[in-house]
């Protein structure tokens, strides 16, 4: 159908447009205008140039810190999580009993909300902590672990099902093909199993990647950015900039901006790096 | 050969036992603490409640009562339920209509709303939240609207994938037996969508149930949906009254729990099938 009449294409397109407009393009466009100027509402605008991009690294250390946090928390959360779920996933190809029960374990705690998982972490971590004297606010690598904790728990078990399904993709032949030629199970793993998953690859690490960057709910919950923000990941230190000061609305929105763009040049990054890898099957 | 297999498949099976009780355990520490008097939580996380500690279901009736839980409980269902029949009525018409009608516009709307996808919501949540104040979208209907423009992104590209993946035929043969678009899309195509309406209701579902920071900022301070209701009352650090804290985790969890025993086989496909068509 290459020709529809406008009513009906407006009849369908309609609704979601409209929704989209209101609730994400108008706010995206007015968002990139105010970062640009001084405001407490969005109608009492004054330009006041690149000013609130530079207060944003100039008024305090906090937004660099949290940059900082964020980034070291991605990596070590990406490498985790993809490492863990990958192993549990070749664990559960092997036809083992109890497989399903196990898959239906592991994948649980993906469905909990951010903030729920972060107060069940909260208590476990300040209940080992307080043996020692101290709990969670003490000290930033506390929270620092306690998130990368979390996260393994919440993502393993969702990666760990899109691997599986990337290795079931495999065909036996090919696998029974290498093992009378007399490839071992690792030869077998490093030439077949991972070059045929690298799509479910390139997918997982866009999910842990956006996750790990975008994090918020658990992050608030877990340690609220304590102590004295120094755990603020980039999106908590933009919703303290935005809620928790006075006259900083423009800043916030600053950084809000450079949060996206930041995230933005990341994304893309890492597809290019890992569809590079994909084979052509 | 066979016995050393057997050996390795009972290792690994031991391993995974143990991995999974250790996976279970969060959960059931929370299950345990819920059960204890407020001021043996946060000290002694680990112990067994005990004849000195125990205090029934008490915490329940007091987290119950502080958080408004039941209310809770409703306007999560009643916007989770709408807004996911929404987005998935809504976002099927228009990634049928811009994929079938291959246009500049249809392109242009397709690739904008997929780029929505990668914003982070700290960009759009001080003008969005405004917005949605002027516009009176600050209660438990309007937030529906501001779902549907935020699942778009997601929906819109699920879809649009599985509709390429459908023959022309079967739509061109129903426009030649004179249905209009409308007809054919509700007769003929929606029924085909099925299974990816599936998987895009679930990965909704999943989003909405347990999102906080929309709600919060749009109508927490009327409406507690239950994310906002937890974390209210964690009120003041130390200040807090742990035991209430632990119920309200365990009613929280709860619901879950139950939607993904009863509908893991399709849980499972749809993230699964999201994840590949994304």
């Amino acid at each position: 159908m290459q020709k529809m009449p406008k009513k009906y294409y407006a009849f369908f397109t309609l609704p979601t447009i409209l929704a989209f407009v209101i609730s994400f393009l108008i706010p995206f466009l007015l968002g990139i205008y105010l970062s640009f100027t001084e405001f407490t509402t969005v109608t009492n605008s004054r330009w006041v140039g690149v000013s609130n991009y530079i207060r944003a690294f100039t008024d305090d250390k906090d937004f660099l810190n949290a940059t900082i946090f964020t980034v070291k928390f991605a990596l070590v959360s990406i490498v985790l999580i993809n490492v863990f779920a990958f192993s549990l996933a070749l664990l559960l190809t092997r036809k083992l009993k109890g497989t399903n029960i196990f898959r239906t374990v592991f994948f649980m705690p993906n469905l909990i909300g951010g903030i729920v998982l972060g107060y069940i972490w909260q208590l476990i971590i300040n209940g080992i902590l307080i043996n020692f004297g101290v709990d969670i606010t003490f000290s930033a690598d506390y929270g620092f672990w306690g998130l990368v904790v979390l996260m393994n728990w919440q993502m393993v078990g969702y990666m760990m099902i899109i691997y599986i399904a990337g290795i079931q993709g495999i065909s036996p032949e090919l696998i029974e093909a290498a093992q009378i030629d007399g490839a071992n199970s690792w030869q077998i793993l490093k030439s077949i199993t991972i070059p045929t998953v690298m799509p479910a690859v390139t997918i997982c690490t866009f999910l842990t990647v956006t996750n790990s960057f975008k994090l918020f709910d658990q992050n608030l919950a877990l340690t609220a950015g304590a102590p004295a923000r120094a755990s603020s990941m980039l999106a908590l230190d933009i919703f303290n900039t935005f809620y928790g000061r006075n006259n900083y609305e423009g800043v916030g929105q600053a950084k809000a901006v450079m949060f996206f763009i930041f995230v933005t040049l990341i994304v893309l990054l890492q597809l290019r790096l890992t569809r590079k890898r994909e084979i052509e099957s | 050969m066979k016995i050393i297999k057997r050996l390795q498949d009972n290792v690994t099976f031991i391993f995974l036992f143990i991995l999974a009780i250790l996976y279970l355990t969060p959960i059931l520490l929370v299950l345990m603490n819920s059960f204890k008097g407020r001021f043996f939580i946060s000290d002694t996380p680990f112990a067994l409640p005990n004849i000195e500690t125990f205090v029934g279901i008490n915490n329940y009736f007091s987290g119950i009562a502080k958080t408004g839980f039941i209310q809770a409980f409703g306007y999560s269902l009643f916007i989770t339920v709408f807004s996911v029949a929404t987005i998935v009525l809504f976002t099927s018409m228009m990634a049928w209509c811009i994929t079938r009608v291959k246009s500049i516009i249809s392109s242009l709307l397709y690739y904008l709303i997929v780029f929505s996808m990668i914003v982070p919501f700290q960009m759009v949540m001080f003008t969005m939240s405004k917005m949605a104040n002027i516009m009176h979208l600050d209660n438990p209907v309007g937030i529906i609207v501001l779902y549907l423009g935020f699942g778009a992104g997601l929906s819109v590209f699920i879809f649009s994938g599985f509709v390429k993946g459908i023959p022309h035929e079967i739509e061109e043969a129903a426009a030649i037996d004179g249905c209009s678009p409308i007809q054919t899309f509700f007769l003929v195509v929606f029924p085909i969508l099925k299974p990816i309406s599936i998987t895009v209701a679930i990965l909704n579902t999943m989003w909405i149930w347990n999102d906080y920071l929309l709600p919060y900022l749009v109508i927490g301070s009327n409406y507690k949906t239950i994310p906002i209701a937890v974390q209210y009352l964690q009120g003041g650090y130390g200040s807090r009254d742990m035991g209430a804290m632990m119920a309200m985790l365990v009613l929280a969890i709860v619901p879950i729990v139950i939607f993904y025993l009863t509908l893991q086989k399709y849980i499972i496909k749809g993230v699964v099938a999201g994840a590949v068509k994304g």
